[in-house]
């Protein structure tokens, strides 16, 4: 790795003492004067219409001041989400919302409202709407084929496959791809799996729920969200309060969690600021937990049938998928492709098919989560070939690197024709590397052991998803107080890279961190054009972003320098707050007088002239800043090599007590490739933190509905069950190593690592439960324990192999 | 009416300094007050409005109700112990071991630190039809939802249903039936001493209580007394995470051995009935015989005579034959 200043280095990020000492300010803890708060009237049922509402007792109830429903709200295209609805499509979908002087006598005024709504069929399980005269989730259809809504059964298929188990794959789909020949890929094989798997829907449970607060302002709505974008909420949060979004203010500093849920806010977030318009107060929309559990988004489940050809070397031939995703009520979650495509990636079939259907379910609505479609593929097909491998009599970790992406990898869906491809990767280099850290033999040998009851598995599993965009600007200006003030307009996630992509300015500059203030969290401080927070796009993007305009000060200054020092601007260089003459440090400018003169020449230099191909929200944050000191703008212009993806290997080791089902994490590592690591204290939260994430979707994390109401029954934090801090290893530290190659085709080479995390726990815990277990592969998420001592025991299966949130 | 849960409603608060004190309010509220403990039970119903007491009695201010003392070779707890200080106290550590464990073994360290002994027995069931407001038989309906054809129910019972097939979800609760416990019961017209074996009610009982606590009643001292003090002890809970989670069932064994032979033995199971299970035919079969495998096994069969899973939890029955198994296989020769 090239010897950087602050690249690489640990430190600690400008958020973290106000968080441990609770200084944050989370959405929930604003106050403004004459502040009311509103309560949500939920669904009770998970398919209705609202026949009538009678208000009246709820109005003339104390402390009450307004009320929104749906009325209130534009209509919008089926199948798009409202904040507020006269047809409830799940359990828990908010209906209308009062505002009172208190929270409780906001809740008390609910309770008053008579409401009347005529039960509509409802459907839970994806694969029911497909059966011949299976209700629909929505009156309009079941599914989507591009934008139309279309009524798709299922009449011509062996409907006692599904009951047996597997899932047939002569029903209509909405799409499909294929490259190679999958069938002829096949028949080349040595060893064909053929398997049907289901994979639960997950909730994404962050702990700061996603409360809201706003008031008006001189006809601007401030409006405290919790988010994981700023910049790119600030134009979703305009259009859920129909205004411009130079009439909002969006104030989001800290987010306690989002996983992909909050990516641009959370269309909730727009009711207390409607509500505060009509009641002319400001309005605090403080979410439960159990409101969470239903309007907090989650994770699609996909039930898939997936064939794959091997040779005998553990090589693929041959992938076929054909998914079935739970789509839940709203819009159309592309996770069922992205499973297609990371599959592709992360095994690379010369010969591969995906054929999918998303179905509508009256179940909360879908989001991206944490490697959308990645983790699915990951959980789906790790087993596979962890299964592969034992038959065929080759090291797992062979299979893996046999079949890994390498370099610009090409991989999945054709466009035009064409496959796109990666810009770089190294996972052979992370799983060699793993070998030797890890030291794979011993963890290997570990696999079958006994001890009494308790039997030792271990699991490997490769996880790719995407980490970076490109484009985005950067924005900073040098004060003449001789501090460098960054702009970020991504959002305080949590994972740290508000302030790591901030250093690349300062990288730039070799200047110490101390000499940076990074300005975030809030759209009236003139925040440039961003990526959104997600996606695990941020490192790569805003690490260029800000180079890029670290560089463009850079130059300014070098400019300056020249033409107040003499000399050619190349013989100036810039360091440690100042910029000199090379070879005679003595000559030159301190920041602050360097950012004097700057706007003293104005022009390109303190932002009165701007670059011309950054976007319209960067062109007016730099107007606001002009004349505040040097300005460094600039769009990264950066070559890019391909699609940015990052590289995960999970490896657990699991103790299955074969008398009661229970397994312990007793050790998980993990290896990587995502480049240059900005900073390795948080790219290891992010590594770890996404494996724990992972341990949830593999052990314990589900939804359980009736079936005969279709009412959630596990809506408690508790019954939710998502993992804890005592479900992680704690014996053993959880250890971590990373390729260390920069991507080749970025100035710093950094991409991000959030996403593939997550499969990899996910992964590496399913391989290490089927180890233990001999082979016992369950092909089902989560595998509890009452599943595993059922198998053990030889009982009858008590939930039908492919039967959604049981 | 609409309904709206999570949301706490106004309600009288009382915190008495004294039993006494607390035992007038009760008697005054009667069924409208509502004792409040940790919470950890309470605060659910009461922001859930399922439960809308005209009176909390809040106990956390009687002293006098959280001391643990030794006495006459057995320990006195008061029923505002919190978890975590029976967890840590030297004398039902050293003698009492099987309380430790389970109390240990309760949710998670922030509800220990909260939650209390009084309150880890008298709490509710946790099934999750119940908990979130439907109308059933122990709701005071006329239906089980956890028993249907389609009900979702693979954390409910597989002995003792009646009506209802709802769990005990304590942790606590069998440790103390295997120890002899006495719990003290007061009212405003005395005090009573129930054993903790009689303290739990099934819904043959009475389906809408989980205790003999009846409206003015109070729970104020847990007694073990010495029988089983220093004796062999296990304590196992079987559970999805390893925090905060219900047992899907647990077994509580205490043991006395002399010669390599079973002297004495008790063993409880929870999470797999209405109340806590005494299994007085494990018992009875073990009792005088040296231990083996053998008589493991076969305690384990004894174990799940006359079980009946319902339609999710049938890897109960080899749960609870396997849990027993273990608690004999451990006792120490």
């Amino acid at each position: 790795m090239a010897d950087y200043k602050l690249i690489g280095k640990e430190y600690s990020t400008a958020d973290l003492v106000a968080k441990v000492t609770g200084r944050a300010k989370y959405a929930e803890d604003f106050r403004a004067e004459g502040m009311l708060f509103t309560k949500l009237l939920l669904s009770p049922m998970p398919h209705g219409r609202v026949r009538s509402v009678d208000t009246t007792a709820a109005l003339a109830m104390p402390g009450v001041e307004a009320i929104l429903t749906a009325d209130d709200l534009p209509a919008v295209d089926a199948p798009e989400e409202r904040m507020l609805t006269n047809e409830p499509l799940y359990e828990g979908e908010p209906i209308l919302a009062i505002a009172a002087a208190t929270e409780e006598q906001a809740a008390n005024a609910i309770e008053q409202v008579q409401i009347d709504l005529e039960p509509l069929p409802f459907m839970l399980d994806p694969l029911d709407s497909l059966r011949p005269g299976g209700s629909n989730a929505r009156l309009e259809g079941n599914s989507m084929d591009g934008r139309d809504l279309v009524d798709i059964k299922w009449d011509n298929v062996d409907w006692t496959q599904v009951d047996n188990g597997t899932l047939p794959t002569d029903g209509e789909i909405t799409d499909e791809w294929e490259v190679g020949d999958v069938e002829a890929g096949l028949a080349d094989a040595d060893l064909v799996l053929d398997e049907t798997v289901f994979h639960q829907s997950a909730s994404h449970q962050p702990l700061e729920t996603r409360t809201a607060m706003a008031y008006w302002q001189n006809g601007k709505c401030y409006l405290h969200v919790s988010t994981q974008s700023t910049a790119r909420t600030h134009a979703p949060a305009a259009r859920w309060l129909g205004v411009e979004p130079d009439d909002v203010v969006l104030i989001a500093e800290y987010c306690g969690g989002g996983f992909g849920s909050k990516i641009s806010g959370a269309i909730s977030s727009g009711i207390p600021g409607l509500l505060s318009r009509k009641a002319g107060k400001p309005v605090m929309m403080r979410i439960t937990r159990q409101e969470e559990n239903f309007i907090g988004r989650a994770r699609p489940g996909i039930v898939s049938r997936i064939r794959i050809g091997f040779r005998s070397d553990g090589r693929l031939t041959a992938l076929d998928l054909f998914s079935v995703q739970d789509n839940g009520p709203y819009g159309r979650t592309g996770d069922f492709m992205a499973m297609a495509d990371q599959s592709s990636l992360m095994y690379t079939p010369p010969n591969m098919r995906f054929r999918g259907v998303a179905v509508f379910t009256n179940t909360p609505p879908r989001a991206a989560q944490r490697a959308p479609g990645g983790v699915q593929a990951v959980a789906m097909i790790a087993p596979m070939l962890h299964k592969a491998a034992n038959q065929l009599g080759v090291d797992h970790l062979e299979l893996m690197k046999i079949n890994a992406p390498a370099g610009q990898q090409v991989f999945g869906r054709p466009r035009q024709g064409q496959q796109g491809n990666v810009s770089s990767a190294f996972v052979r280099e992370a799983v060699d590397k793993a070998i030797i850290q890890f030291d794979w033999a011993a963890m290997k040998a570990k696999s079958g052991q006994r001890n009494g009851s308790k039997v030792t598995g271990v699991g490997v599993a490769l996880s790719s998803y995407a980490a970076g965009v490109s484009g985005m600007d950067g924005l900073l200006t040098i004060r003449p107080d001789g501090r460098v003030y960054i702009q970020q307009g991504v959002g305080n996630l949590g994972t740290g890279s508000v302030f790591d992509t901030a250093r690349a300015a300062m990288e730039a500059l070799q200047t110490d961190w101390e000499q940076a203030e990074v300005v975030w969290g809030d759209t009236s401080k003139h925040l440039p054009w961003s990526s959104v927070q997600a996606g695990s796009m941020t490192t790569h993007a805003h690490s260029r972003a800000n180079w890029a305009a670290g560089l463009d000060a850079k130059r300014k200054l070098q400019e300056i320098a020249a033409r107040d020092l003499g000399g050619s601007p190349d013989s100036y260089d810039v360091a440690d707050g100042r910029v000199f003459r090379r070879g005679n440090r003595g000559q030159g400018l301190t920041f602050a007088r360097a950012a004097q003169r700057a706007i003293a020449l104005g022009g390109k230099y303190d932002g009165h002239t701007l670059p011309e191909d950054i976007n319209a929200m960067t062109t007016v944050a730099g107007t606001a800043l002009a004349g505040l000191g040097l300005m460094g703008i600039a769009k990264d212009n950066f070559e890019t090599g391909g699609r940015n993806m990052s590289y995960a290997i999970g490896f657990a080791e699991v103790e299955v007590d074969t008398e009661t089902g229970g397994v312990r994490l007793v050790d998980y590592k993990v290896s990587s490739d995502a480049g240059t690591i900005l900073n390795p204290r948080t790219f290891a939260g992010q590594l770890h933190g996404g494996g724990v994430q992972g341990f949830g979707v593999a052990l314990s994390q589900k939804w359980v509905f009736d079936r005969r109401w279709g009412l959630h029954v596990s809506k408690r934090f508790y019954s939710n069950r998502p993992p804890t801090i005592l479900d992680v290893p704690h014996e053993r530290k959880m250890e971590w190593v990373a390729a260390g190659e920069p991507d080749p085709f970025s100035p710093l080479g950094a991409r991000g690592i959030g996403e593939p995390s997550q499969g990899a726990g996910t992964g590496a815990v399913l391989c290490a439960i089927a180890d233990a277990m001999g082979g016992e592969y369950f092909n089902r998420t989560p595998v509890m324990s009452d599943m595993i001592l059922t198998r053990l025991e030889g009982l009858p299966e008590p939930i039908a192999k492919l039967m959604a949130h049981a | 009416m609409a309904v709206i849960r999570d949301n706490m409603p106004a309600f009288e608060l009382f915190q008495p300094t004294s039993t006494a004190e607390a035992l007038g309010v009760l008697d005054r509220y009667g069924a409208d007050a509502w004792v409040l403990a940790g919470g950890l039970d309470t605060w659910d119903w009461l922001k859930d409005r399922m439960r809308r007491p005209a009176a909390v009695v809040d106990l956390g201010a009687i002293g006098s109700l959280s001391e643990i003392r030794a006495a006459n070779g057995g320990v006195e707890i008061g029923a505002m112990a919190t978890l975590s200080a029976v967890v840590v106290d030297a004398t039902v550590r050293e003698s009492f071991g099987l309380l430790t464990e389970s109390a240990a073994l309760v949710a998670s360290p922030q509800i220990r630190n909260q939650g209390t002994l009084g309150g880890n027995l008298g709490q509710d069931t946790r099934c999750w039809y119940y908990r979130d407001g439907w109308n059933c038989y122990r709701a005071g309906g006329n239906i089980c939802y956890a028993d249907t054809p389609t009900a979702m129910n693979r954390e409910h019972c597989v002995l003792g249903a009646s009506r209802c097939v709802a769990v005990n979800p304590s942790d606590t609760a069998p440790a103390l039936v295997a120890l002899d416990a006495e719990l003290v019961v007061e009212n405003q017209r005395g005090s009573r001493t129930v054993a903790a074996a009689d303290f739990f009610v099934g819904p043959e009982v009475d389906i809408e209580r989980m205790t003999v606590l009846a409206p003015g009643d109070l729970l104020t001292m847990i007694r073990v007394p010495a029988t089983w003090a220093g004796a062999s002890f296990y304590f196992e809970k079987s559970r999805d995470r390893q925090v905060w989670d219900f047992a899907l069932a647990s077994v509580a064994r205490a043991a006395t051995v002399s010669g390599g032979v079973v002297d004495d033995i008790r063993v409880v199971v929870n999470g797999v009935a209405p109340t806590p299970v005494r299994l007085t035919a494990v018992e009875a079969a073990v009792r005088g015989q040296s231990v083996s495998e053998e008589l493991a096994e076969r305690a384990g069969q004894v174990a799940i005579e006359g079980v009946k899973p319902l339609a999710h939890n049938g890897y109960k029955v080899p749960l609870l034959r396997n849990l027993v198994k273990r608690s004999i296989r451990s006792i120490e020769a």
